[in-house]
């Protein structure tokens, strides 16, 4: 080994200390309020001279020149890695809190709009007295529809998706087969809703004829939600399979235990947190489809409590139909129609937060 | 009820992959036999073979002949599930149910089989596994507790609890201290000992002296060049594998000289 001579660096911009100091120059704490104060006042000066003043383009201005300002600012005290370091950590922050500006703002006219509706009457009265002014109106019926088509894409594909994501990783592996399905698995996580669908009415009309009770129905509707879920439900439960370490079949192999028995009794427990989520992410994502909704179940301003026979109302359509209305009842509709959309978000939020309390409540424990 | 293993002629495959050729060998019952050998020379797979793990992974298949008392394990007609209950295994990395606690963990076998046991012979039987494999007086307390929750060298004890509650003939373990520090190490040689009054032992072992301490004979492993298969140069009493090896192979490997 040879002692390599220390090649002189420059150290912070402008400061007098020795290259190998460990201290440098530092911008005062809060320095950045101010500099952001200074941009947003000079972007607003410019376009308020040159007499194109308008919030947005101060914005828009004034993060540049922020931007840029801050950089230099930390160029000069703190050289430049702290400057680039600067730079990128506001250019992100700042693309974060514009990303969350459409989200907040959706939640917000959602809830402003919606709230008001959200009474008793939603969850008891129907559409049935659309006609009486001023006649209180629910939206009993569409989520009674919901439900119905919810449950049984649910009772149809957890099982399917289930034992297609075992075949997948403990009997298939690396099969042709496996490979295949795989492959469908994946077109099908893309196929567009509309296309579920059409998919679903044309294969009930071809069994009832297209005027038939029957063809149009919250089972059809269940049926289209079906192959939107599968996929998502195969594909979240192979993740969460895959990641039960291959120690554990050995370990419960070692023991004696069958194939079948260590997939039911080791592996499945193992990763069910992971299952269970995925699955009500799948639900998530099929109880808020409207479009493969419109085309099968349609829509019916009562209560229809038969699955199998006759169209149907559903939260999603039933939102699309409210808002789309003009004429004498349309302020009443309209009203109904958002706290229809507010309960959607509300009922896909309560999903979600069910699911992080069961992955949280099952997932394997340390103990310690 | 410790049985003799006699292998006999045994090749393993992966696949396309000749992993280990020709082993001949008698596994005495009530002792312990150790596979010493480098990285990569087939004592896990000869080890692995003689349960029928081995074919655990995809396109693994032996030829040749693995007896227990005589009886082929590898037979038209031999179950695999049912060898393993014979032939319990103890591998490399602890690995307790992470689902299940230290109670469920030992009962694991007998329970994952759906066999029904009345309450008190659970009870009984948890602790006589434990007490088997020397943890009994650290875990009586919180039997409902996970396994995952206790200690590295602990969770290896409670995987040989687990092994023995199922009572099979022979034990094998595959390098069961290479997780483990010195004193959990010295917990599980000293267990090992007291194994082998009721069982037939097989222990992997990297660590020459504890292959030393250990066991009663020694099988050294080793490929004659790399990229062939693996095969047993020399087998005997430890103490003369130690001191007095008829191959130079052997020789080489346990005084270090090596590669």
């Amino acid at each position: 080994m040879t002692n390599t001579e220390s090649t002189p660096r420059h150290a912070a911009g402008g400061s007098k200390r020795p290259a190998d100091s460990i201290t440098g120059g530092q911008l005062p704490k809060h320095s950045w309020l101010l500099i952001l104060a200074l941009g947003w006042g000079i972007a607003a000066g410019i376009l308020s001279v040159t007499d194109v003043f308008s919030i947005g383009g101060t914005a828009v201005l004034g993060m540049v020149l922020f931007f840029v300002l801050h950089y230099v600012a930390s160029f000069a005290v703190e050289g430049r890695r702290r400057a680039a370091d600067r730079l990128s950590r506001s250019v992100v922050t700042t693309f974060f809190l514009v990303a969350l500006l459409p989200l907040g703002s959706l939640v917000w006219e959602v809830v402003s709009r919606g709230v008001a509706r959200l009474d008793v009457a939603f969850f008891t009265e129907t559409e049935a007295k659309t006609h009486i002014a001023g006649a209180q109106l629910g939206a009993a019926h569409a989520l009674m529809g919901t439900l119905q088509s919810t449950a049984i894409a649910f009772l149809i594909s957890v099982p399917i998706g289930l034992f297609t994501a075992i075949y997948l990783v403990e009997y298939g592996a690396r099969t042709k087969l496996a490979a295949g399905i795989r492959f469908l698995v994946d077109v099908m996580t893309g196929i567009p809703s509309i296309v579920a669908g059409l998919f679903a009415y044309s294969l009930f009309s071809m069994i009832f004829g297209p005027g038939s009770a029957y063809t149009r129905t919250a089972f059809a509707g269940a049926i289209a939600l079906t192959v939107l879920m599968i996929p998502t439900v195969v594909r979240s439960t192979e993740e969460m399979l895959k990641l039960v370490p291959n120690e554990l079949r050995e370990a419960s192999y070692a023991l004696g235990v069958p194939k079948w028995r260590t997939i039911v009794k080791v592996v499945l427990p193992t990763s069910l947190a992971g299952i269970v989520t995925g699955v009500i992410l799948g639900i998530a994502r099929i109880i808020g489809e409207t479009a493969p909704l419109l085309v099968t179940a349609g829509y019916f301003q009562l209560t229809n409590p038969n699955p199998f026979s006759g169209t149907t109302a559903t939260l999603p359509v039933m939102v699309y139909q409210s808002l789309r209305t003009i004429g004498p009842t349309a302020e009443q509709l309209h009203a109904l129609g958002w706290a229809g959309a507010l309960t959607l978000i509300i009922i896909v939020m309560g999903l979600n937060l069910i699911g992080r309390l069961i992955a949280w409540k099952f997932a394997p424990k340390t103990g310690r | 009820m410790a049985k003799r293993i006699e292998i006999k002629d045994l090749d393993i495959y992966y696949g396309k992959f000749h992993a280990v050729r020709g082993v001949n060998l008698t596994i005495e019952p009530r002792a312990v036999t150790a596979f010493i050998g480098s990285s990569g020379c087939g004592k896990s797979t000869v080890l692995r073979s003689i349960n029928r793990m081995h074919e655990v992974i995809e396109g693994a298949y032996v030829d040749g002949q693995v007896l227990l008392d005589g009886v082929d394990l590898y037979g038209k007609d031999v179950d695999p599930v049912r060898v393993r209950r014979q032939v319990g295994m103890v591998f490399q990395r602890p690995n307790p149910f992470p689902t299940m606690s230290i109670r469920e963990n030992v009962l694991a076998g007998v329970r994952l089989n759906n066999a029904r046991m009345p309450r008190s012979e659970q009870d009984e039987l948890v602790e006589k596994s434990l007490r088997g494999a020397n943890l009994w007086n650290e875990v009586k307390d919180r039997l409902d507790r996970p396994g995952s929750g206790l200690s590295g060298g602990q969770q290896q004890r409670l995987c040989i609890a687990r092994a023995i509650a199922i009572s099979p003939d022979v034990i094998l373990m595959d390098e069961p201290c290479s997780a483990l520090d010195p004193i959990s190490t010295l917990a599980i040689e000293d267990l090992i000992k007291e194994l082998k009054d009721q069982y037939t032992v097989v222990i992997v072992t990297h660590n020459m002296q504890q292959a030393a301490r250990v066991s009663d004979t020694t099988a050294f492993f080793n490929l004659k060049k790399q990229g062939e298969p693996g095969e047993l140069i020399e087998v005997g009493p430890t103490e003369k594998i130690f001191h007095n090896p008829d191959q130079q192979a052997t020789e080489d490997y346990i005084t270090g000289r090596f590669g």
